[in-house]
Parts: C-alpha cells; sequence; structure tokens
C-alpha cells in the first residue's frame, strides 16, 4: 500500500484502474462469458457488470491489456451467449422480450434469485455491447460483434416496457408483471431513455422521457445549483457512456447547464457535505466523501453518545437528504475524476493515506464505514463489487483519453435517442 | 411496561356531549325560509354558520350527531393529543441525546394518555357548543338530513327552506375491499381512540397522512407496529424526499415497513389479526393484535337524496363542484372533504367561508388552494403550501428550489431536532415564491410564516430582509431566502464578467 502513496497521480490512477479492469477478467466465466457480481464464491452475474465489462474490452486493448484478438473473442463469447439465451415468459429464462434478468447464473446464464427483468441493468448491458460494436470496426470476427450487437439492440422492446403509459416502469417479472415503482426524479435512468428512444424496431414514446424529466428538482443546495439526486453513482453511471459536455436536452438549456456541469455540483455538494458532517461520523471531510450505492454493514443498531446509529447493509445511500449511515464506497472518489480531477485525486489519495485497508490488492472495497468499530479500522466490505470496479476503468479511461465517449459519440442508436430525447448542441 | 390509572371522570364525556350534541336538545321550529341552510356541523359547517350569521343572514345548521365533526371528535384534536403524549415518550426514550437521564424506564399509563385526549377533547368543544350557535342566532337542528327539493332540506321531516344551502357533510373512513377484513375486525381513525389498553402489536394499513400519523404514534407509545402502503412512497402527495425523510425517521422509531406492499387477504386466528400481504410476486403476512385501516376518506354523499334537489356527485370522488364551489344546483354550494381532494380541516374552514361569500355576498372567490398550507403531523411533520416542483413543470413554469437542511440550523442543532428541511419554490427569472415544502418538528408552525408570506406577495428578496428571532428554527425560511439573494448576486457578476470579456 505504502507503495501506491508513492506514485505520481498519473501512475496511481494507471494502477488503479488496471487492478479495476483485471476484477472483469478474473471474475469471468470460461464459457457464457459473463461476469460475477461480487467476488464472494457463488455470486451470480449481473448484467450491468457485463456490460461494464463489455465497455472495459476496448480499454483494454488500448492499455496493452490484452491483445484485440483475445477483447474481441471475450466479445464474441458474450454477445454469442446472450443471442443463444433463452427469451421467454418461463421463470427460469435468461430474458424476455430483448431484455435481460438482472442476476444470471454464471454458467448456465438463466435467472436467479428470482430476479426482475431489469430495464436500467439491461440499459447498462447494451451500452456495452454498443461500445464493441462501435470498437471492433475489422472484418472477420469484428463484423460478427457488430452484428449481434445489433441485432441484440434491435431485438430490446422498449416500447412494451412502457406498459401502455407514457412512463416506464422499473422491472417485470414473469410471476407477477410490471413492477409497481417508476422512476422519480433524476437519477441514472439516462442512459436507459437514451437507448430506448435511439431504437429503430421498438422505441420508447416521444412523451417519455418528459414524463420523467417533469419529476426533476433543480435546487439550490449547500450553496450548490444542481439537479439534485442523493448517491453519487447517479451522476456517473449514464456519463460513463454519454459525453454529456456541451449537449443539453430541454431541461438543460432551460437551466443554462448541461450534465456534465450538474456533476461538478453534485461532487462539489458531496464534498460540502463531507465537511459539514451532520451526524458527526467518523472520518467524515472535504476529502472523506462517496455516499452511494454500496455494500455497508447490516450490524444491530447501536445506540452512541445519544446518537442512534442505524446501519443498512448494500444501499442506495443519498446526500445531504440520507440515507446514510456513515459508509462511504472508497471508489467513487476516484471515478469522479473526469469531472472534478482535483477533488478526486485529493480524496483518493486522503483515503489510501488514512485508511490504506480499503484498497486491497489495489481495488477498492465497495463500502466502508469507520463509526462502527466492530472492527480494529472500521467496518470493510469483503472482497468487491463489479459495478464499481468496471465503473471505475471506465471513468478513468475517459478521463485520461476519452476513449468510451468517443466510440458512443459515434454510436447512430446513441445520437438517434439523444437526439429524440431533445439534446442539441456541442459535438451533436 | 403499561400501569393504570383511575378512568376519566364521567362527567367528563357528559361535559363533552351537552356541547356538541346536549342530550336536552330541542330543534327550533323552522323560519318560513332561511338565507342559508348548512348540512353537517363539522369544521367546514360551523366555519359557514358563523361566518354567515356575523354577516346577518339567518342560518339553520343541521348535524345527524356530533358538532366539531371528525376533527373534534375523531381526527385533529384526538390525534394530535395523543401524538403530543408519544412524542413525549419517544423524547424520554431519546433523553441521553439530550445529555440528560431519567431515573427510571418509563411506564406507559395508557389510560392515562387516553384521559388526556378526551380532557382536551372536552375542553376544545366550548368553541364548538351548540348553545353558542344559537346564541349567534343559529338554528341548530340535530337529526338526518336529506334534501326535499331544490330549495328545501329535511331535518327528520321537518322542512327547512333555503335561499341557498352549503353541503358540508365530510367525510368518513375508507374500508377497502380486502377479503375477510370484515371478519378479522379493525379499527379506523374513527375507533382508533375507543381503545382501552394500547395493543402489543399494530397492523396499520395505509401510508397516507393519518396511517403514518397514528403509526408513528402508537409505535412511541409502545406498540409494535408494522405499517403497509401500497405505493413505493409514504404520503404519495408529498415530494420524494419528504416523504423518504419520514420513511427513515419512522424506521428509527422500529416500525416495521412494508411500502410497496398490498394488503390481499385478512383473517382471523386465534387472538391475532392476519394480514396476508404481496409485495410484486412475493406473499407475506403480518400477524397483529389490532388492524388499523387508514385508506383514505370517502364522501358522505349517502342518504342526502343529492338528485332530489339537482345536485351531481360521484360516490368517490363527492359532490362536483366548480371553482366557486357552487354545485350543479346554482343555489347550493358545498365546502371541506365532501368536495375537495384535499381532506384537511384547515382546508374546509377556508372553503366554506368562501362558499359564504359566493353564495350570499355575490362574490367570485375562486378555490384553488394555491395558498392553503397542509402538514401532516408525523415527527418530523411535514408542511407544504403552494405549488410542487412537478405541477409547475406540468405547467411549463420554470421553478427552483432554495433548500436549507435543518442540521445546518443552529436552533434546530440545539434543539436536537435536525431531521428536515426548508425547501422554498421560486419561479425562476424572479423572486416570486410559488410554494415551500418544510419537514421539521414544528413544519405545522413555519409553514405559516410561508403562508403569511405568499398571501401578502412578499418576494424571496424582502424576505431575506426580514430579521427573524436568532436562534429559531424558522430562521431557516430566512436563511433560504438569503441562499437565493447569494444565488442571484452570483449569477449578476457571472453575467457582468461575461459581459467584461466579451
Amino acid at each position: 500500500m505504502s507503495g501506491l502513496r508513492r506514485l505520481s497521480d498519473e501512475a496511481l490512477v494507471s494502477r488503479l484502474q488496471h487492478a479495476a479492469f483485471t476484477y472483469l477478467v478474473d471474475h469471468a466465466d470460461e464459457e457464457t462469458g459473463l461476469v460475477a457480481d461480487t467476488s464472494r464464491p457463488g455470486s451470480p452475474s449481473s448484467i450491468a457488470v457485463v456490460g461494464f465489462a463489455l465497455s472495459c474490452y476496448p480499454v483494454a486493448v488500448e492499455n496493452g491489456w490484452m491483445t484485440r484478438m483475445q477483447a474481441a473473442r471475450q466479445t464474441l463469447r458474450v454477445l454469442r451467449f446472450f443471442r443463444d439465451s433463452t427469451q421467454s415468459k418461463a421463470g427460469d429464462a435468461t430474458g424476455y422480450r430483448g431484455f435481460y434478468y438482472h442476476f444470471l447464473d454464471m454458467r448456465t446464464g438463466r435467472r436467479v434469485w428470482q430476479c426482475e427483468l431489469s430495464l436500467i441493468d439491461t440499459a447498462l448491458l447494451i451500452a456495452g455491447i454498443l461500445v464493441a460494436a462501435g470498437y471492433f470496426d475489422r472484418d472477420g470476427e469484428e463484423s460478427e460483434i457488430r452484428d449481434l450487437a445489433d441485432a441484440l439492440y434491435r431485438r430490446v422492446d422498449w416500447h412494451w416496457a412502457q406498459n401502455g403509459t407514457s412512463g416506464l416502469s422499473q422491472g417485470w417479472k414473469p410471476e407477477c408483471g410490471f413492477l409497481h415503482y417508476g422512476w422519480e426524479g433524476y437519477n441514472e435512468a439516462t442512459i436507459l431513455y437514451v437507448l430506448g428512444l435511439g431504437s429503430p424496431t421498438f422505441p420508447l414514446t416521444a412523451s417519455c422521457y418528459e414524463t420523467w424529466s417533469l419529476t426533476y428538482q433543480w435546487e439550490n443546495l449547500l450553496g450548490r445549483n444542481v439537479l439534485y439526486s442523493g448517491p453519487l453513482f447517479t451522476h456517473l453511471f449514464s456519463h460513463a457512456w454519454i459525453d454529456f459536455r456541451g449537449i443539453r436536452d430541454a431541461f438543460m438549456r432551460e437551466k443554462d447547464s448541461d450534465y456534465f456541469e450538474n456533476t461538478k455540483s453534485a461532487v462539489a455538494i458531496h464534498r460540502e457535505y463531507g465537511e459539514r458532517n451532520p451526524y458527526e461520523f467518523e472520518g467524515y471531510c472535504r476529502d472523506f466523501w462517496g455516499v452511494t450505492a454500496g455494500d455497508g454493514p447490516s450490524t444491530a443498531a447501536l445506540r452512541e453518545n445519544g446518537r442512534d446509529r442505524r446501519f443498512f447493509g448494500y444501499m442506495s445511500r443519498g446526500v445531504p437528504y440520507g440515507p446514510d449511515d456513515g459508509t462511504i464506497s472508497p471508489w467513487a472518489m476516484l471515478a469522479t475524476l473526469p469531472f472534478t480531477p482535483d477533488a478526486a485525486l485529493a480524496g483518493t489519495r486522503h483515503l489510501l493515506e488514512t485508511y490504506p485497508q480499503v484498497c486491497r490488492h489495489d481495488r477498492f472495497s465497495s463500502g466502508f464505514n469507520p463509526t462502527l468499530r466492530s472492527e480494529p479500522g472500521g467496518w470493510l466490505s469483503p472482497g468487491w463489487y463489479g459495478l464499481d470496479q468496471g465503473l471505475l476503468a471506465m471513468t478513468i479511461e475517459n478521463h485520461r483519453t476519452g476513449l468510451i465517449w468517443e466510440i458512443m459519440r459515434r454510436s447512430p442508436y446513441m445520437r438517434a435517442g439523444l437526439a429524440r430525447a431533445g439534446f442539441k448542441g456541442g459535438w451533436l | 411496561m403499561q400501569s393504570t390509572s383511575p378512568p376519566a371522570r364521567p362527567d367528563n364525556d357528559a361535559r363533552f356531549l351537552s356541547r356538541v350534541h346536549p342530550r336536552d336538545w330541542r330543534n327550533p321550529p323552522p323560519k318560513t325560509r332561511y338565507d342559508l341552510v348548512i348540512v353537517g356541523g363539522g369544521p367546514a359547517g360551523l366555519a359557514a354558520a358563523e361566518c354567515a350569521a356575523r354577516h346577518g343572514f339567518s342560518v339553520a345548521l343541521a348535524e345527524r350527531a356530533h358538532l366539531g365533526g371528525n376533527s373534534l371528535n375523531a381526527g385533529s384534536v384526538p390525534s394530535k393529543a395523543i401524538i403530543r403524549t408519544a412524542t413525549v415518550y419517544g423524547t424520554m426514550r431519546d433523553a441521553d441525546e439530550f445529555g440528560a437521564q431519567l431515573p427510571a424506564e418509563p411506564a406507559l399509563d395508557f389510560a392515562a394518555t387516553m384521559a388526556r385526549m378526551r380532557r382536551i377533547r372536552t375542553r376544545i368543544s366550548v368553541y364548538h357548543s351548540a348553545y353558542d350557535l344559537a346564541a349567534l342566532g343559529i338554528d341548530v337542528f340535530f337529526g338526518e338530513a336529506r334534501f326535499g327539493g331544490p330549495d328545501t332540506v329535511l331535518v327528520d321531516d321537518v322542512a327547512l327552506r333555503f335561499g341557498k344551502a352549503i353541503v358540508a357533510t365530510g367525510a368518513r373512513p375508507q374500508i377497502p375491499d380486502i377479503p375477510g377484513i370484515a371478519a378479522a375486525g379493525y379499527r379506523t381513525s374513527s375507533t382508533i381512540f375507543d381503545m382501552t389498553a394500547l395493543p402489543k402489536s399494530l397492523a396499520v394499513v395505509g401510508g397516507g397522512p393519518l396511517g403514518c400519523e397514528l403509526a408513528q404514534a402508537f409505535c412511541r407509545l409502545g406498540a409494535h407496529v408494522t405499517i403497509v402502503q401500497n405505493n413505493p412512497k409514504f404520503l404519495p402527495r408529498e415530494e420524494r424526499d419528504a416523504a423518504e425523510v419520514l420513511s427513515w425517521s419512522m424506521a428509527r422509531d422500529g416500525m416495521d415497513i412494508r411500502l410497496n406492499t398490498a394488503v390481499v387477504g385478512a383473517r382471523r386466528e386465534g387472538g391475532a389479526r392476519i394480514l396476508e400481504t404481496l409485495n410484486n410476486d412475493m406473499r407475506g403476512e403480518i400477524a397483529a393484535e389490532e388492524i388499523l385501516v387508514c385508506t383514505g376518506r370517502v364522501p358522505n354523499v349517502d342518504g342526502l337524496d343529492l338528485a332530489a334537489a339537482g345536485v351531481a356527485f360521484d360516490p368517490r370522488r363527492g359532490i362536483t363542484v366548480d371553482r366557486f364551489l357552487r354545485t350543479s344546483n346554482p343555489d347550493i354550494y358545498a365546502a371541506g372533504d365532501v368536495c375537495l381532494s384535499l381532506k384537511f380541516t384547515n382546508v374546509a374552514q377556508a372553503s366554506a367561508r368562501m362558499a359564504v361569500e359566493n353564495a350570499l355576498r355575490q362574490t367570485r372567490q375562486r378555490h384553488d388552494g394555491s395558498i392553503i398550507p397542509w402538514c401532516t403531523y408525523c415527527d418530523p411533520e411535514i408542511a407544504h403550501i403552494g405549488l410542487q416542483v412537478w405541477d409547475a413543470r406540468r405547467q411549463s413554469i420554470p421553478i427552483k428550489s432554495y433548500t436549507v437542511m435543518l442540521n445546518d440550523v443552529d436552533r434546530a442543532i440545539t434543539d436536537g431536532q435536525e431531521t428536515g428541511f426548508v425547501k422554498i419554490h421560486v419561479a425562476e427569472g424572479s423572486d416570486r415564491i410559488l410554494g415551500a415544502t418544510i419537514v421539521a418538528s414544528r413544519a405545522s408552525e413555519l409553514i405559516n410564516e410561508m403562508a403569511v408570506v405568499m398571501s401578502a406577495g412578499i418576494g424571496m428578496t424582502a424576505l431575506a430582509a426580514v430579521p427573524h428571532t436568532y436562534p429559531a428554527q424558522s430562521g431557516a425560511i430566512m436563511m433560504a431566502a438569503q441562499a437565493y439573494t447569494r444565488d442571484v448576486e452570483a449569477e449578476r457578476r457571472q453575467a457582468a464578467s461575461a459581459g467584461a470579456s466579451a
């Protein structure tokens, strides 16, 4: 760990990015290509993690961590698996209507845990598939990647997921149909709407995006103007694929901002919240932040110095409205590198100096809570989560070379989706 | 642990009844014709009667049960009394938060809690006394009322002829169509206060204002409470952040929270009542000693023979009124819960006064509810006035919210009441206040400053300059306005520097 601290910024970031990426290789199934949700034994695959992995193989090629052929073959393995997987209403299918279940058995690819057919996670998978289609532009095996990617994207029936409304459900189950939850308020779903709107086969209706954006709140919060969303990851996920610099939808035109600038404001709020530390959590300061979705302690509530300390386990945490139990996701600060590089590095260095245990084998843990002292040095999520590692590898690449953004800027589907969502200006 | 105290003095209830429905009451002989006949003696009916009488009109008021309506008898007043006691118990449990120590574990005296509630109800009933109304010149008729024609109300077959009438019959608890619920046995907000002992466990069906208030209160009194809401969030009428703050607060109290969960059946097993639940595809059961159903309120339109008066209504939405509270019979108006979707006491009273003005004084006051605040009395309380952000966005009004977290407000910190926020919604490009949402221990009080500010048309700039006491939780309102002025100044500086560099 002391080795990390001595590295230059560039070397540090490069090493952490490589370590994050290797998770996606170390935890991929050799046959299906599916990638495990977490490093814990028996973990199923999360289709979102597969989307991140597909996005990261080109990153690996460009950084010399994989040969182009290795990356293309790994990509093909995954795409062929999805092409051949069962799409039906059966409870153990892989997907239905072109969507996929959130969690799949690593080896068989069948649905596990009676989980939902997930719209957002399918969108993250499809985004990765489109990265592959955009990157692998040569003949031979690479042309099959493009054909498969196109077919998989085209078969997603986004319109069906509206369930006859102008909104969008969060998912569907064969046992009960569409889930009750909808999308309220700004969050990570922009990529879902953009991909759904860009479909040449089963697009979302034009009003769908507006219906969602009517629930947005533009707030002056802790001295910053922001389109509010509490968990930090919601300001990063869609941004891993879409270069929001200079492009604006109707909402952002009205606010004279864009979603890239908005993430900068969100980071400023998270830092300010860390400094104010209203709940007096251990460690919080301007360089200790990253309250977001991730693993956390499930320990029973404590009463400490007249304060309730409740712990939420795996949870989407947010700032400043909460929930917040003193858990941060150690990877989150570095993941803001493209937006707020100084803050990202200052926070990451502070974390590595003060709590080096959060970065074992150069990979950040999913959750860390120094307030809970049930273990020496605070509570630490065991192992790693694929989403964290994939996002980190992508955002670092976007900061360093803009590779993913560049690929997706060229995607005709992405461009069509952005246009239908009302985005204009900049590179569009 | 529960201890018991002697039951309330029997004369307490008698005194209460002597005001809201005196046993020896004799309905007066009806006048030939009244300027105004009001059906229903709840908050709306009483407000209308007093308003019309003070203007010198002849008024008859018909009430079938007790004056004061649901608000006094089984709603606002009793629930707030119980909530106050529950808050005391909650504070005692959190004494160490304030650096205080209790000598012993507090014991609940449920009988004393309920007796206090009844005493308070009796005390407040003095303002709803039938004799006082009579002294104002109002003819009070107790009995079942129905329309006998377009200009006649019959109270137990006594005809009251009117120039104008106002229907203010309120609403009653809605009972959802849950198989087995009747056989299992349940309570509603109308019967929950009849309990003589605190149930060990209580299952609350419904996460609207009343369900949340009562669930939290009984939880703090010591019952194990499970609350089931067939929606992804509590208080669907409120914004997400407010509803989520409440969710966390209720979880902290130790309540079992089942959001997005439908109750699909109920049954009785021995001493327990069982609710069968469905969360998407997950079936579950909740066993409890008592079930409290709080799934909204339905307007009281039955038995009024509204058709005889040509008054259109919908059994679920109530009497149909225009913006001036006039029904399909131009001589008949409606006010309060029987016709409005916002079923709050203050809204009922305000609408009633407006109906009187429009019916008798030929004004054209519009009821749009835009500057009537409302509050849900949980801890923290959740209060709102004016437009919600989604209302503004649907109307294409550019809107921006200035938010101050209570954990940044000195007095909230010293009070140990840091949970919540003040959000003031402003029309962008101006300092015009469109609405506000306040989540705070005393949001019901703080929101009234916003009511005054909005009624007077005061903007954010002027509000920022109004000195507030220090320290005070209402300082959060001033701080939000000051955030506005800082924001505007920053924009000006930015524009100036952009202009200079151009």
